[in-house]
């Protein structure tokens, strides 16, 4: 029986893979029929592992284990039904002050480490000495990376116009970023490619048996 | 010269399915060489102490199994190999899956992995950043319990777990947010453990930046090339390797097409010059 | 006061949250790790009020026959499938209202919750996916055209790097003497991503920070109240 619903299943996947894929000689029922399960699963997926994995062990647990240790927990318990009452027009505005405790938490903390992060140790990673490559090809790099961290930073500013000296690092700047977007593109295809890559792995290896899976 | 027709797209698609079904099917095994992030990545790991304890957060789901799941088998595979104790994680509901396939298709090759002493799986929270910034304060806190209901205390692994302190290295495999941006914005630059992860190819230009001299990531795994040179590093092939010839021929195309849409274009455009002297 | 608590609260959060980055002691260090764990858990409420959202929005589009009502209907019947296999049997090793469901377990292989995630969802997902090869195959050929100088340099950059991301790159240059070296494609892929893109998206990930920054002050300080909503 197990045997059974095993090869069922592959059979499901591989009906499924094709009716999406019938999207691309055109829209067709059997495509928004695959479009639609795939969105009431995901949704159905999601809620059942909130509830399993983050209100139960988080709140309701320990809550009915240990009310003394944990009464503290009613307040978020509160804000969240709170939440919750969004889907009703009228008193949407409820939902306003967990969110607001959503929002000022978020902005907290990104606050810090984005200057931390992204800013600060950017900017310190871009101080380097580009003399101490181990190659020529590695000292040219390294100055390709300051030039360019510094004149692409300098693109972003658009309070004063980009006309003389600014005008010209912020070409380079262009310029750089071009690169990267290119470079972008191409890690892109190659994503996108993987993941055709692991259907048809999936085609020709688990539900025809041509290839070893 | 007439204007050049534009190709029905279909067809497109229908060179591209078999240009990447073709070399799946006859494979031509070609060499692929290392890179010096995915080598700072296997380096990382080489060098771990045994019994050190490491985390890794598996932030993707099923629509980017086809480049993540290789890496993680390969990773999780090389801290068994070195006796590194893995406590997962998911900052994606769907990752939890995905840890669990994981140590199903390895189990035959580990026969004597214990649950809750060689590793353990935690399961997914939600908050991304705020979250994990929560378990680099109370881990405890985060994780009352693991995945199946068990004590969080009542694992051996989870001895002296309270934060990232006592924690080897944090490896993310990410899909997008929330992932190792945040693990790198907290376990490292907050909590100054070792970070590294694999990202899939449509994230990694983007998370490079953090491969520098402040080793905010110790190296990086970049698509599905990046899983392929881990797996040649181990010595352990998978679908990774299976998958690059399939990879260079799409490419090819690709790159062809660019080719004919770049004639068509400039053809076109003399045309439309001669047609208006 | 409908919006100026809430502006306050986020005002009190935000500032407390940034002083226990300094003052990690009591009572700030407390009050943040104690925020920290309330935002997980009104996370797991925000992730419910998706899907009921979801819910509500087909079922007002089956309600008015709206066009491919029929379609919404499966929506609905899906999730409904999914949340009570969830809920009878758990998944995994977690169990549900009636317990694991052994005898189910046995005859299917998995739990039925995890028999759809692994039969189903994860064949559609991957699938839905997996069409973005063909059409960026697509807009490979009518729109990657070179007509200036910068998009010259996009598209060198892209075709350098595909290259050298594959098996094909090394077979092309492989034969490139050790002086030469550098001019081999992996490794001139390589030199492309190590520093003149790291160097763009490094750019970009500064003046997004900056950007980021400068937004969480402005939520903080009540200056950006967007997310409050309308009256």
């Amino acid at each position: 029986m197990e045997q059974f619903f095993a090869t069922l299943g592959i059979w499901l996947g591989a009906l499924f893979t094709f009716a999406i894929f019938s999207f691309l000689y055109k829209d067709n029922p059997f495509y928004k029929t695959a479009e639609q399960i795939f969105v009431g699963l995901s949704a159905g997926y999601w809620s059942v592992y909130t509830i399993f994995f983050i209100l139960i062990p988080n709140l309701y647990e320990p809550l009915t284990q240990n009310f003394n240790a944990n009464w503290i927990k009613l307040i978020p318990a509160i804000l969240g039904i709170m939440m919750l009452l969004r889907l009703i027009p009228k008193i949407e505005w409820v939902s306003r002050f967990p969110l607001s405790i959503v929002i000022g938490t978020t902005s907290g903390v990104f606050f810090l480490r984005y200057l931390k992060s992204d800013v600060l140790n950017q900017l310190t990673a871009t101080m380097i000495n580009p003399f101490l490559g181990e190659s020529w090809v590695i000292v040219i790099g390294k100055i390709m990376l300051i030039i360019g961290t510094i004149c692409g930073v300098v693109y972003f500013y658009f309070s004063k116009k980009h006309i003389g000296a600014l005008g010209v690092s912020a070409k380079i700047g262009i310029y750089f970023l071009m690169v990267s977007f290119g470079a972008a593109f191409g890690y892109t295809a190659m994503a996108r490619i993987s993941l055709l890559i692991g259907r048809l792995q999936f085609l020709l290896g688990d539900w025809l048996g041509i290839i070893q899976p | 010269m007439g204007k050049a027709k534009q190709i029905d797209r279909r067809w497109l698609f229908l060179l591209i399915f078999f240009g990447v079904a073709f070399p799946l099917i006859f494979t031509l095994g070609l060499p692929l060489e290392t890179t010096k992030n995915v080598q700072m990545v296997y380096d990382l790991i080489d060098n771990m102490p045994k019994g050190s304890k490491a985390l890794i957060s598996f932030d993707y789901d099923p629509a980017s199994m086809p480049e993540l799941h290789p890496m993680a088998k390969a990773i999780v595979k090389h801290c068994f190999d070195k006796d590194i104790n893995l406590i997962f994680t998911a900052m994606w509901p769907m990752g939890v899956q995905m840890a669990d396939d994981i140590i199903y298709q390895l189990k035959d090759d580990y026969p004597d992995l214990e649950y809750g002493e060689d590793y353990v799986n935690l399961g997914f929270k939600a908050g991304g950043m705020i979250t994990i910034q929560s378990m680099g304060k109370n881990f405890r806190e985060v994780f009352p319990k693991d995945m199946n209901g068990n004590n969080i205390d009542e694992l051996p692994i989870m001895e002296g777990i309270n934060n990232f302190s006592n924690i080897g290295f944090v490896f993310s495999l990410s899909a997008g947010a929330p992932g190792i941006k945040e693990w790198v914005q907290i376990a490292h630059d907050a909590y100054g453990r070792p970070t590294s992860g694999g990202v899939t190819g449509v994230s990694a230009p983007a998370i490079l930046p953090y491969v520098n001299e402040q080793q905010q990531l110790t190296g990086l795994l970049a698509g599905l090339k990046g899983a392929a040179e881990y797996e040649i590093l181990l010595k352990a092939p998978g679908t990774a390797i299976s998958g690059m010839d399939a990879q260079s021929a799409a490419h090819l195309i690709i790159i062809i097409f660019i080719i004919i849409g770049n004639v068509n274009y400039w053809r076109n455009k003399k045309a439309e010059k001669m047609g208006g002297k | 006061m409908k919006r100026k608590i809430p502006l306050l609260i986020t005002f009190t959060v935000g500032i407390i949250l940034i002083i226990s980055e300094f003052i990690p002691h009591k009572p700030f260090g407390q009050l943040s790790g104690e925020l920290e764990i309330w935002f997980l858990i009104i996370s797991g409420f925000a992730i419910l009020l998706g899907q009921l959202s979801l819910f509500k929005v087909n079922i007002l589009k089956i309600k008015y026959k709206q066009r491919d009502w029929q379609f919404y209907t499966i929506t609905l019947i899906s999730f409904i499938i999914m949340v009570t296999l969830g809920f009878l049997w758990g998944t995994g090793k977690s169990a549900g209202m009636l317990g694991h469901g052994e005898a189910i377990s046995s005859m299917l292989g998995y739990k039925p919750f995890d028999y759809l995630f692994h039969n189903i969802y994860q064949h559609l997902q991957a699938t839905m996916f997996s069409l973005l090869a063909f059409f960026i195959a697509s807009a490979a050929y009518r729109a990657f055209i070179g007509r200036t100088v910068e998009s010259n340099l996009l598209l060198a950059s892209a075709v350098l790097v595909m290259l050298g991301n594959t098996t094909l790159g090394s077979l092309l240059t492989g034969w490139l003497p050790e002086s030469l070296n550098f001019l081999h494609l992996p490794k001139v892929s390589e030199f492309i991503m190590t520093f003149p893109t790291t160097a763009g998206q490094r750019a970009i990930m500064i003046g997004a920070g900056l950007g980021i920054i400068g937004s969480s002050l402005r939520i903080i300080l009540g200056i950006e109240r967007s997310y409050l909503g309308g009256e």
